[in-house]
């Protein structure tokens, strides 16, 4: 029945996984629990907060609208792909840290890939492009100021080559 | 000596979470646990006729039903202590009466709320729980139900404790001096009527439990999403009649708090329930619109205020009936009522005060401190009706304010109020009219560079003070580990405020080691007999004088260990970067590892009578609140035929006393500021008369995002509290106290000529074209 | 919220997708970015039986522009238009509307066709193929249908997709030269559905007044409303400020909205007004 379980194939961070899932399993709900990659992080389950936005296929997506059979043969980044066994920090990373951009952290990772994906795809976005890539993705502990002054550091920082 | 505190040292903190290698209560899954869903109410006051569950029981892998009968068997309803703590000079001088109000953590009989659990389930995972909800049978009887304040009150409202003869929670009242005269030879007085509206703190991490029975010795460990594991163990410990090392509470990584989380909830009390009854571990995760519905609200109040004042505005009396509705339970007491009461007159001098205030019952959510616990909401009533004086004086808001700020040269300032610990309340330090000075300077500024789009500028002022730092205690172990690394035990846990940064900083400077040599342990009840936990803008204050006291005593015990050594006198020596030597004879260096290492019992030639460790304890019991301040300016873009309101730039000077981490410092505030933005803004919690929440997810309650961020311009004061040995003040809360207020005062001040008063928020487009429209009105009127 | 369970299909062919749909003894819905369907299977208030996904037909997946015509696949993502050049360069009030819709997330996942279908009568998209004259195709059991954007959009969330038919294309027709576009809404926050929104085209005439006028609004009824008294005064006007302020005339009679949380009905006739002009003046700017 189609109802069942069946194994899903995808890559994760450049690692093949295969792992089982009933079509209802919410991605965000795979990479964590199935694949215990839980550094992606659930904030609400209906599209608005974007704790839960890693990389499918490059593009910025929120993990909690999408069922992980979707993501069939897929390519999905997540953050501990971005500086993995212990790796020095991307940039945005970096720039995070730098200019105090997070507090409680929770908000975090779904703001980093955010940006990861917006500078990959324009390296020179420019900061209303920035401002509208940051807006999708909800903090409660920061105020945004120190999360638009790492994103331009990670776009400085990025273009220059780091 | 400091070496530390005051640098904006980089956060240790930050490495793993930026790696996605944070442990939220989400992500610990002990081997073998089940998960936990709650049916909800979906009705605001019903009688539970009845509950099948045996359908949800058949169902492949459901695991257990709890439902209010059962647990009644099992927990007594919830009390907690401070609910029934009242100084008795607080009691003599308002006259205060506070109904203790037990609350059933999943209830037998009613409902009284919208999202109060029914019946919880347990299951192989959440979707399995949640299918299994859709199974019980629950008959519900609907009651006329109330969820204004106001209604609560009149005289055939619908009982909401069915055991009281009215839905008042709390009552009390205060007068100084003679406020009937002073309102009666005044020159001005103004009346309004202003209303602050229902929030939710919303953390982007919502509230989880997971609860584990130790199969081997029967100790239950839970793992919770709170500000206060130890108040939460020592509440489980009295509920479960267990001893008190029976059960360990641990806050792991919190991904924020701001109150919501310090609160104990029923669904902690019935997943450590379930986990003892199966034996297995329990994990319950909030979802969303769980959160919005049944974790705490905050803020809703009515005021009813005037201020008197003579013809050159010097503020005579002031008098406001201020109601405030509790929910359905009052379960904190006089908590946020009292803070309320203490934070109105603010930094002014009033010498004549009448007010009252009540908490009402009503079918919707329990109401709990959100960030500013009830200051927000008094400044947004004091701060509204000072601009609406200076209106009626023609006379500019900031120089009616100036003209009332207490001054520096008059403290410690004794305000007639009896504080809520039961100490005459009484502001210690602080420069009010300096802060206000700098941010009219800030903010007249502002309006002439701002502005030429063809939007109205509107600047709005708000100036408070927040009594921080709260006891009763915290408390804190220094240790010093065989590397010569500190670890730190402290009752405070951290949802963000980065505690284990700024509290390493204050112990490696009262040790004299580098602040990365330090580790930081908080919120773990396994680790410390007694502690507290974080709430009320208190972490650096309690925990860091406790922790700067315990340093101290280890840095004293180093010392006398080397002087020992070097056969010095411990005031020769020098403790610096974790290294001890001679002053003036650097080749005697000796590292503090070289001093604790020969303890060991092994040593033969170890110190005769020494601890094998050296560490201390201690417990710091502030006598009282030390006073933070805080002069905040919003200078405002409204678009007059679209209503839309963008705050252009906030100013905040601020007043936290001496300051760990100027950049943790200022995330404080400026994270704080985006929530009262949200409040002046975008954010309500909207009940319909049949007490149905219409706000009950993202899409209806709107959280600001970055677009909504001002610039900011932050400006410090900071004058040292005389209190406590750091001079640290607290500053968790204080940005979120006055953004709805200045917001407020700077769209009137906006729309000012156009007859416009602001009498709540938010302030949609729609509300302010409303607002346009009755201002036209009233200019037609008068 | 986790969904309901349900069956999950990922055919490759329409075909296969038709067939699956076709069983009217399954309630069976399509998905193709989720943007709007998912968020409601969490809340449980859309528990289909069968999902069928259309991601996998790579036969729905195109942007392509066809004699002078744009044709948007059901497959394709909203962000894809605003990749190409060439789609700004032919449809410049699409991609201005489109890049008010939400936020990078969302317009990486979600489709155009999806966003049409589901008709969000405050979304942007339905507004924006009225305004632009689309056509969408229609596959069903039976073959195809051509409906005119004016007929597709019923009312809250239906569209004239009937049961057992997907969706799958969307046509934009080429802009007629000298036509400026405008475009304005009003949200709470950026990204948001809007409170009222506006969509416009003016065309001018070799005589330097307008040719022709299409004026949208959103946000003010069950599905998109053309302003025609207000097209009508636009027609043969100068574009100045006298016909501006009848368009804000006409337009406040002609919208009758609802009050909701966000916005009293009075403020969305208000604002409904004040964004046909402002959108009225600024296709007409840029004209020349």
């Amino acid at each position: 029945m189609s109802e069942d379980p069946r194994l899903v194939r995808l890559t994760v961070n450049g690692v093949e996984h295969a792992a089982e899932a009933e079509p209802r399993l919410l991605l965000s709900d795979f990479l964590r629990h199935r694949l215990g990659l839980t550094g992606t992080h659930v904030g609400c389950e209906h599209g608005v907060c974007g704790a839960c936005t890693v990389l499918v296929d490059g593009a910025p997506t929120r993990a909690c609208l999408m069922f992980a059979v979707q993501a069939e043969g897929s390519s999905v980044t997540t953050i501990e792909g971005l500086a993995p066994d212990g790796d020095a920090l991307h940039p945005v990373q970096q720039a995070f840290h730098e200019q105090h951009a997070m507090q409680c952290g929770f908000c975090t990772p779904g703001f980093v890939l955010s940006t990861v994906a917006l500078l990959e795809e324009k390296p020179d976005a420019d900061d209303d492009e920035l401002l509208d890539a940051l807006s999708g993705n909800l903090c409660r502990c920061t105020g945004y100021r120190n999360i638009i002054a790492a994103a331009r550091q990670a776009r400085e920082g990025m273009k220059a080559g780091e | 000596m400091s070496d530390w505190i005051g640098q904006s040292v980089p956060r240790v903190e930050d490495d793993r979470l930026l790696r996605g290698e944070g442990r939220f209560v989400d992500d610990l899954h002990p081997a073998g646990a089940l998960e936990a869903a709650f049916l909800r109410s979906p009705h605001a006051h019903a009688r539970i006729v009845s509950i099948d569950a045996s359908a949800a029981l058949e169902l492949d892998g459901v695991e257990l039903v709890l439902d209010g009968q059962v647990l009644a068997q099992q927990a007594a309803p919830m009390v907690f202590d401070i609910a029934e703590l009242i100084p008795p000079n607080v009691a003599e001088s308002t006259g205060v009466t506070s109904r203790v109000h037990p609350m059933p953590a999943i209830p037998a009989d009613r409902v009284t709320h919208v999202g109060q659990p029914i019946v919880m389930v347990v299951a192989r995972d959440r979707y399995v729980a949640e299918d299994a909800l859709e199974l019980i049978d629950v008959v519900l009887e609907p009651l006329p139900a109330v969820v204004d304040a106001e209604a609560a009150l009149a005289p055939d409202a619908p009982l909401v404790e069915d055991s009281w003869d009215d839905n008042e929670a709390i009552s009390f009242a205060f007068t100084k001096g003679d406020p009937d005269a002073a309102f009666r030879d005044a020159a001005v007085v103004v009346e309004e009527r202003l209303r602050s509206n229902r929030a939710s703190a919303s953390p982007i991490e919502t509230r989880g439990v997971v609860a584990a029975v130790d199969p081997m010795d029967g100790r239950v460990t839970v793992w919770s999403s709170t500000q206060t594991p130890f108040i939460l163990r020592d509440f489980l410990v009295k509920l479960l009649a267990l001893g008190p090392d029976d059960i360990r509470v641990v806050a792991p990584d919190v991904g924020g708090g701001f109150g919501l989380k310090g609160s104990i909830y029923p669904e902690e009390v019935a997943v450590v329930l379930a986990a003892r009854a199966l034996g297995r571990p329990v994990k319950w995760i909030e979802d969303r619109a769980e959160h919005l519905a049944a974790s705490t609200h905050g803020r809703e109040q009515i005021h009813e205020i005037a201020l008197a004042a003579d013809a050159d505005g010097k503020l005579l009396a002031l008098r406001d009936r201020v109601l405030i509705n509790g929910g359905a339970f009052n379960t904190l007491g006089i908590v946020v009522p009292y803070n309320a009461f203490t934070h109105l007159v603010g930094p002014y001098e009033v010498p004549a005060l009448d007010i009252g205030v009540r908490v009402a019952l009503t079918h919707t959510m329990v109401t709990a401190p959100y960030r500013g616990a009830g200051r927000p909401e008094v400044v947004f009533a004091m701060e509204r009706a000072l601009d609406r004086l200076a209106r009626a004086l023609g006379m500019d808001p900031g120089e009616l304010r100036a003209r009332n700020l207490i001054g520096p040269e008059q403290m410690p300032y004794a305000t007639g109020i009896v504080y809520r610990d039961g100490t005459d309340q009484v502001y210690d330090s602080g420069d009010y009219p300096h802060l206000l000075e700098r941010a009219r300077a800030h903010a007249e500024a502002a309006r002439a560079e701002l502005g030429g789009d063809g939007r109205r500028i509107g600047v709005g002022y708000a100036c408070y003070v927040e009594g921080t730092g709260v006891g009763p205690f915290e408390s804190a172990r220094v240790r010093v580990e065989p590397s010569g690394r500190l670890t730190v035990f402290t009752g405070s846990s951290s949802q963000g405020q980065s505690h284990r940064t700024t509290l390493a900083q204050i112990a490696a400077d009262a040790v004299g080691v580098s602040v990365s040599d330090v580790d930081v342990v908080g919120g773990d009840t396994g680790t410390l007999s007694h502690g507290f936990g974080t709430i009320a803008s208190r972490s650096v204050v309690v925990a860091g004088n406790a922790i700067a006291t315990a340093g101290g005593e280890v840095r004293d015990r180093l010392l006398e260990l080397a002087a020992d050594r070097l056969e010095a006198s411990p005031g020769d020596l020098e403790l610096r970067d974790g290294v001890i030597h001679v002053a003036g004879s650097p080749e005697t260096a000796m590292p503090i590892a070289a001093v604790v290492g020969p303890l060991t019992p092994f040593n033969p030639g170890r110190p005769k009578d020494a601890a094998p460790v050296v560490e201390a304890g201690a417990i710091h019991r502030p006598s009282t609140v030390t006073y933070a301040a805080g002069a905040h300016a919003a200078i405002v873009a409204v678009d007059e035929r679209t209503g839309v309101v963008e705050v252009l730039r906030y100013v905040v000077v601020h007043d936290c006393g001496r300051v760990i981490n100027p950049t943790v410092a200022d995330g404080q505030i400026t994270g704080g500021v985006l929530q009262g933005i949200g409040g002046a803004l975008l954010e309500e919690l909207v009940y319909g008369e049949d007490g149905q929440l219409q706000t009950g997810s993202f899409i209806d309650y709107l959280l600001p995002t970055a677009s909504e961020a001002p610039e900011f311009v932050l400006e410090h004061a900071d004058v040292p509290s005389p209190l406590n040995p750091l001079g640290v003040k607290g500053l968790g809360e204080g940005g979120a106290i006055g953004p709805p207020a200045a917001v407020a005062n700077a769209v009137e001040d906006a729309l000012a000529d156009l007859g416009v008063v602001v009498r709540e928020c938010p302030l949609g487009p729609s509300q302010v074209r409303e607002l346009i429209r009755q201002g036209q009105v009233n200019t037609v009127d008068s | 919220m986790k969904p309901a369970r349900f069956a999950y299909e990922a055919p490759t062919e329409l075909e296969a997708a038709l067939a699956l749909l076709s069983d009217d003894l399954v309630d069976a819905r399509v998905i193709a970015g989720g943007q709007s369907l998912v968020p409601m299977m969490n809340f449980r208030l859309a528990v289909p039986e069968l999902l069928v996904d259309l991601n996998r037909i790579a036969a729905l997946r195109y942007v392509r522009v066809d004699g002078g015509t744009l044709r948007i696949g059901a497959g394709a993502r909203q962000a894809e238009l605003l990749r190409d050049p060439a789609i700004e360069a032919g449809w410049p009030l699409l991609t201005a509307g489109v890049r008010h819709i939400g936020h990078p997330q969302i317009r990486s996942r979600g489709t155009v066709c999806g966003s049409l279908a589901h008709h969000d009568p405050v979304a942007e998209l339905p507004a924006l193929a009225v305004a632009l004259d689309a056509t969408m195709t229609v596959a069903g059991p039976s073959g195809r249908r051509r409906i005119p954007a004016a007929d597709f959009f019923v009312s809250y969330y239906e569209s004239d997709v009937q049961p057992g038919e997907i969706l799958v294309e969307a046509a934009f027709p080429p802009v007629e030269a000298d036509t400026g576009w405008g475009f304005a809404e009003i949200a709470r926050r950026r990204g948001d559905f809007a409170l009222v929104g506006a969509a416009g085209l003016v065309r001018a005439g070799a005589d330097g007044r307008v040719a022709a006028a299409r004026l949208v609004l959103f946000g003010v009824a069950e599905r998109p409303l053309r302003a025609t008294a207000a097209e009508q005064a636009l027609v043969g006007s100068d574009g100045g400020e006298d016909v501006l302020a009848r368009v804000r005339e006409l337009v406040a009679e002609a919208v009758d909205p609802v009050a909701d949380g966000h916005a009293t009905a009075e403020y969305r006739r208000e604002a409904a007004a004040h964004l046909a002009a402002e959108v009225a003046a600024d296709a007409w700017g840029r004209t020349r």
